[in-house]
């Protein structure tokens, strides 16, 4: 049955991936364009259209996988496998940390974790920045109204207290008037 | 501690915008749930934050749905972790049931390109002030910011998994701290 078919790879693609929903790109070729139920083409262009739309690359992925192989119902049971693992072991983590929250050992261990936690963030805004301010490539040299929107979003942020939500939908308004030619 | 615990729908509804808005993956929802949960809503403790994003990263499946799972727990057990993954989910999963049709025009659509291209500005922004902000708090001895540096250069130079480096971060907290009080 084709449903119990995508949830069982979309519940596998959850547990198996860790570190963000890109790192599944490589797993979801495998399953769907392998298994035959969709192109490489198809695949491509699903990828770049989750990571054009909002929320996260995973979900999107799996909902957009449901609604091009069996529609609506086929799109909620792929989200809920991919989302499944994650409810689970969360939920046991959670309830557990509670409890472990105030051991000594927990404490020394999460003391040396939550610098290295700032330093992954820093090396994600490494990562965004540079598709954000070359984003035709180191080469091409640096897009000056990206950067300038970038300060500008931060400064706001970081002195008028900007809600991110609203830095979000307003950066993405002034990106229409600096580059989309109006 | 007297802070507010949320409602079902609360809880549904700040993950809801938080999914709804956020583009470019998990690092880019970091700012905004710690805006959310942490300086307006009061759920959680910077503390808190940093546990959950350090758990969020080392467990499987997304970033985005692991934050959610795991404040909606804290919250409101079960039925708090239901609402809050909901929340998270529901944009991704309208937008993309919505779009899957008519894809290849929303893909090849300028404007859609040019708020793109505004809001990885305006996410990098986000990106390192949510660094800078945790990094006020986690980062302060030396020890943190030898930590936090190696981390940074780890993953954002050597292109080592986040994963390994949290646990190499948490032998060394051990290390460490084991022996200081409380």
């Amino acid at each position: 049955m084709l449903l119990l078919t995508l949830f069982l790879i979309f519940f596998e693609i959850g547990i198996v991936t860790f570190g963000g929903g890109y790192a599944m790109i490589p797993l979801i070729q495998a399953k769907l364009v392998g298994g035959g139920f969709l192109s490489l083409e198809e695949i491509t262009d699903m990828i770049a259209i989750s990571e054009m739309t909002p929320g996260p690359f995973a979900v999107n992925m799996a909902t957009f996988t449901g609604m091009k192989l069996g529609g609506l119902p086929a799109a909620a049971v792929c989200t809920l496998g991919v989302v499944l693992p994650s409810l689970l072991i969360i939920m046991l983590v959670a309830t557990v940390s509670s409890r472990m929250q105030e051991n000594k050992t927990v404490k020394a261990v999460m003391h040396g974790i939550h610098p290295a936690v700032v330093g992954l963030i820093a090396a994600a805004a490494l990562s965004i920045g540079k598709t954000a301010l070359f984003p035709m490539g180191l080469a091409a040299g640096i897009s000056l109204s990206s950067l300038v929107l970038a300060l500008l979003c931060l400064f706001s942020i970081k002195k008028c207290g900007l809600n991110p939500i609203v830095a979000i939908v307003a950066s993405g308004v002034a990106g229409i008037f600096l580059f989309g030619g109006v | 501690m007297d802070c507010p615990k949320p409602s079902l729908f609360e809880l549904f509804w700040s993950t809801f915008c938080i999914g709804a808005v956020t583009f470019g993956g998990g690092y880019a929802m970091i700012p905004v749930l710690e805006q959310t949960f942490v300086s307006k809503k009061g759920w959680l403790s910077e503390e808190e934050m940093m546990d959950l994003l350090a758990i969020a990263e080392m467990t499987p499946g997304p970033i985005a749905i692991n934050a959610s799972t795991y404040v909606g727990t804290k919250m409101a057990g079960l039925p708090g972790a239901v609402s809050a993954t909901l929340g998270m989910v529901m944009p991704s999963f309208l937008i993309i049931a919505l779009i899957s049709g008519f894809y290849l025009e929303f893909k090849s659509n300028p404007t859609v390109a040019a708020a793109l291209l505004g809001i990885r500005a305006g996410v990098t922004a986000l990106v390192v002030s949510a660094a800078l902000k945790l990094g006020k708090k986690a980062v302060r001895r030396p020890a943190d910011w030898a930590l936090c540096l190696l981390a940074f250069a780890a993953v954002g130079f050597f292109g080592l998994s986040a994963i390994l480096v949290i646990v190499a971060a948490g032998f060394c907290g051990y290390v460490l701290y084991r022996k200081r009080e409380g």
